[in-house]
């Protein structure tokens, strides 16, 4: 029996039914067992024909080749299996239901996939003179219009590769600002407690401290806490609009104001933009700097955890301190920023010119849409949530009252002596054939349930969803807490010990040998 | 709208569950004064396939693909011959629709993808891990330092001048912002900069890039064993990550960490995005690295799995703590690159660098033999720097009027300085005719 590293058999013996499948291969039907691509190696095979190499002398100078690197050789039918394989083990968009709060899964259309392949966008070296990629600088103008016109700022960097990045990106062009003023005395950065994770992280990141806002029992920010706090040494507050309870933040102009008041810059976390596309420009809500993730509300595949794209949007304030590259329009048509020069650029965030792959989504999705449709796409979000939290909210707990905007927030209130955790309850759901809902985030309510159904659903959806949701929510009351926790049962793995993963991290496949001789120790 | 399936009956049923009275009134906790009426002024209305499809196929046509004429452009970014099973297998909608792999359950597919991307990377590198990607190669660079910062608990970094300008900038734009010291040594397009006496008792780490921008290849053993013995990291930065397939690994010459870029794998040239940043240490450092890992594990019966692991380095617990602020990486770039090294295995991955190193001489000796040109390389792999008689930038421009382009001028990423210099990469997919047919064009523009 070959044993992994961890002595675990990798492969059932022949002839012996699997004792969970009871099937002789541990396959059943459709799902099929894949071993590790190393496990698949047969010496000298190989899934790629390459002609020859030409006799000639090598020059690698000092450095010696290498004896060899230690990867399987495989024919192609072999990966294409492999990997088709793997991918049924994937719930995705494309698949069923994904209401993953905060996370904007909607449809991914396949033009975008197809525009962003054409060889005039793909097939093009970054750093090919400018005059051979005219094309290219004027679709990042386009895109970089379309920003500015949906948020209704002066300013708009490309650069960075993701929501985080951006949030780095806007806080590093806040803080020149302040330096550009010869103000170092702003140290501290104001962070709802409902925030993303990133959010804090990036502020720590960049040196400053965080002090975080309280929520007020409607789930927005307490208006007098942060007032309470603004000061000669806040330098920014960073805000989530609508936030991450799913709520618009009513008081946001009169934030602002104070905001600005004590001379500090208000970012905000555009991770929820898809709420409010064509429905209010952030720039008229006093917001100064934000971050939009493309890859949520412009539609890029998340494709399993990126790529992402983060541009930052800049009010005439900041508009100065971007970083490189930037666009601009020269006497032979577009030209291209590249270096920080003695201009108030304050540096750079990636190589390059940032992800243009995903600009060409993007720029498809907008004018697929256009100015109507965009407006459209956010009011059909912000009408399933609450057609979602009307359908259930008798019999699980809202966190807060309505309406909501792309998203509805509920708590583990209604599990409440059942025995049943949020957790519990997300697992079931997937033997459903949804995937769940976030969990345990915000922080700000226990046992949080948050769900984004987008504008791509249909209503059958929904209906399918929650009755569902209202099923299982019975269940649970009925007190067959058992069945929650035995949950998921029809996958392709139940679930996975996640304490044993840290504790003793195997995190590479390690070849045979090794592992005899780590046995042998 | 084609995207949309709510039709106006189901909008109005809806509304009716929700008790408000239109879409409109939903929207009626944001301040009335800023609220729009309709459309977004400015901005045209939807459009068909065909249409959105003639709008952006006009804007491709007035690109140069490299592909359709002889090319030469490298300096951190390769075009190489992605084989066709890569671009269908990442467009399968389980890969490319789907999110992050928080629910291990329903995301195995994703997460052994990571699980061998990793084990691929730390293969290539030579080194025992490596995480799940980030950003790109530079990102990956600044971030391999803020990690040296926190393991040394120094503060300065020492860079190469051979480090690609980009790497170098996104590094120091965080030096600035988040507080260390980056010191960045003048570009030695011809070598011959001392490292090591830079090095004290304040530097974390000495990043070098291997091959550097100039193509130089090095032996950094010795760097490695005596940054190691001040107590810093030695830090490996590769761009060209084909060239792990030939030249010794920067793990078996001593590297605490790799950062690199691993576009040649598998991904698009795509004008500089997105790519994929490889990232990998010694084992020791696990639990300082950025980003996400995937682990094994087993389930609830005891049956092989693959979860996300250590998170508590991780944005998302730690907030404020965490050891990065990155959260999306490059997912879809990592399974291309998987994909293409699995096509490519043992045997394929050693003969492709050889191609490319054997390419890249032939296209050399071709270069060097044009009149007033000078070879500036003893070692490379698939990239040399050559020096003409006339500014480089000029004589790019001239040659893609010619249609070749004709590597990448220093001047490009170095504004105003060794103006004269060419970066010149060669790969799989330029044939004898490109190699002649640049030649041919280099000798009449600096006729």
């Amino acid at each position: 029996m070959s044993m992994n590293t961890q002595g675990r058999p990798s492969a059932i013996p022949a002839g012996t039914a699997d004792a969970v499948t009871g099937t002789y291969t541990g396959n059943r039907g459709l799902q099929i067992e894949e071993p590790l691509i190393f496990e698949q190696d047969s010496a000298g095979r190989c899934g790629v024909d390459l002609p020859d190499v030409p006799k000639v002398a090598s020059r690698l100078g000092a450095v010696k080749p290498r004896a060899k690197v230690g990867l399987p050789g495989l024919a192609e039918p072999q990966v294409v299996r492999h990997y088709t394989r793997l991918s049924q083990k994937n719930y995705a968009i494309d698949s069923g239901f994904y209401p993953l709060g905060s996370c904007t899964m909607k449809h991914n259309p396949r033009l975008n996939e197809k525009m962003a392949r054409l060889p005039g966008f793909s097939d093009v070296h970054p750093l090919q003179p400018v005059s051979t990629v005219q094309g290219a600088l004027e679709l990042m103008d386009q895109l970089a219009h379309w920003l500015k016109t949906l948020t209704g700022m002066a300013a708009v960097t490309l650069a960075p590769a993701a929501g985080a990045h951006g949030e780095m990106c806007g806080i590093m062009a806040i803080r020149s600002a302040h330096e550009a003023k010869g103000d170092s005395g702003r140290t501290k950065i104001l962070v709802p407690e409902s925030a993303h994770g990133t959010n804090p992280a990036t502020a720590a990141a960049c040196g400053y401290s965080v002090d975080a806002i309280p929520a007020t029992a409607d789930g927005r920010v307490d208006l007098e806490a942060l007032k309470a706090k603004l000061g000669p040494d806040v330098a920014g507050l960073m805000l989530t609009n609508p936030n991450t309870c799913g709520l618009f933040e009513r008081d946001i102009i009169t934030i602002a104001e104070a905001v600005h008041a004590a001379g500090a810059y208000f970012y905000c976390d555009g991770a929820n933009f898809n709420a409010i596309v064509g429905r209010v420009r952030p720039a008229d809500l006093g917001i100064d700097v934000m971050h939009i993730n493309l890859h949520k509300t412009f539609s890029t595949p998340h494709g399993g955890g990126g790529p992402g794209s983060g541009p930052v949007v800049f009010a005439e304030s900041l508009a100065p301190f971007i970083p490189v590259p930037y666009v601009t329009h020269g006497a032979n048509g577009f030209a291209l920023v590249e270096n920080a020069g003695g201009g108030q650029a304050f540096g750079r965030m990636k190589a390059f010119h940032g992800q243009m792959g995903m600009f060409v989504r993007a720029l498809a999705y907008m004018l697929s849409h256009g100015a109507d449709g965009l407006r459209q796409a956010s009011g059909d979000a912000v009408l399933n949530a609450n057609y979602v939290m009307a359908r259930l909210e008798d019999v699980m707990t809202a966190s807060f009252d309505g309406p909501c905007m792309h998203e509805c927030l509920f708590d583990d209130r209604f599990l409440k002596g059942t025995g049943v955790t949020t957790l519990d309850m997300a697992k079931a759901l997937i033997d459903e054939g949804f995937h769940p809902m976030t969990m345990y985030f915000p922080l700000v309510v226990h046992g949080a349930l948050l769900i984004e159904p987008t504008e791509t659903e249909s209503k059958a959806s929904l209906d399918q969803f929650v009755d569902a949701l209202r099923a299982l929510a019975e269940r649970a009351k009925s007190g067959d807490a058992a069945y929650f926790q035995a949950a998921p049962r029809l996958t392709p793995r139940r679930r996975l010990d996640e304490t044993a993963a840290a504790r003793k991290p195997v995190l590479r496949w390690t070849p045979p040998v090794a592992a005899e001789a780590l046995a042998a120790e | 709208m084609r995207y949309l399936p709510l039709t106006e009956a189901d909008r109005q049923s809806m509304l009716a569950a929700t008790r408000a009275t239109s879409v409109d009134d939903l929207f009626r906790d944001v301040p009335e004064a800023a609220r729009l009426a309709g459309p977004i002024g400015g901005l045209p209305s939807h459009m068909g396939e065909l249409e959105v499809e003639r709008l952006l196929g006009s804007m491709a046509a007035k690109n140069l693909p490299a592909g359709s004429v002889p090319s030469f452009l490298g300096a951190g970014a390769y075009r190489h011959h992605v084989p066709a099973t890569v671009d269908h297998l990442v467009q399968r909608g389980e890969f490319l629709t789907a999110y992050t792999p928080y629910q291990p359950e329903v995301s195995q597919g994703t997460l052994q993808v990571l699980f061998e991307f990793q084990t691929q990377v730390a293969l290539l590198t030579g080194m025992d891990v490596a995480n799940a990607s980030m950003y790109d190669g530079a990102t990956s660079c600044a971030e391999a330092v803020m990690m040296a910062n926190r393991v040394t608990r120094r503060k300065k970094a020492i860079l190469s001048g051979g480090l690609h300008p980009h790497y170098r900038d996104v590094t120091t734009t965080d030096a600035r912002f988040i507080g260390f010291e980056a010191v960045a040594l003048p570009p030695a397009p011809r070598g011959g900069e001392d490292l090591l006496a830079l090095v004290d008792d304040k530097t974390s780490c000495v990043v070098v890039q291997n091959p550097d921008l100039f193509g130089h290849v090095r032996d950094y053993t010795e760097l490695a064993a005596a940054c190691q013995a001040k107590g810093a990291l030695l830090i490996v930065v590769v761009t060209e990550a084909l060239s792990l397939g030939l030249l010794t690994p920067p793990g078996d010459m001593g590297a605490d960490i790799v950062a690199a870029e691993g576009q040649s794998f598998g991904n698009a040239l795509n004008f500089g995005g997105p790519y994929v940043g490889l990232f990998a240490v010694k084992d020791k450092y696990v639990r300082q690295m950025p980003g996400r890992l995937c682990g094994e594990t087993v389930d609830a019966d005891g049956r092989r799995g693959f979860v996300l692991t250590l998170s508590t380095r991780e944005q998302h617990i730690r907030r404020e703590k965490a050891t990065s602020n990155i959260c999306t990486n490059s997912g879809l770039c990592a399974l291309a690159f998987s994909i293409h090294v699995s096509l490519l295995g043992e045997a394929g991955i050693t003969q492709l660098a050889q191609l490319n190193h054997a390419k890249a001489v032939q296209l050399a000796d071709k270069l060097a033999a044009v009149p007033g040109v000078e070879l500036l390389n003893d070692g490379f792999f698939n990239e040399f720097t050559v020096k003409l008689p006339k500014p480089a930038a000029a004589v790019v421009e001239e040659l893609a009027k010619r249609r070749i382009l004709g590597g990448v001028p220093v001047s490009r990423l170095y504004p105003g300085e060794m103006d004269d210099l060419l970066l010149v990469a060669v790969t799989e997919t330029n044939t004898d005719a490109d190699m002649d047919a640049f030649a041919a064009a280099l000798t009449e523009v600096l006729a």
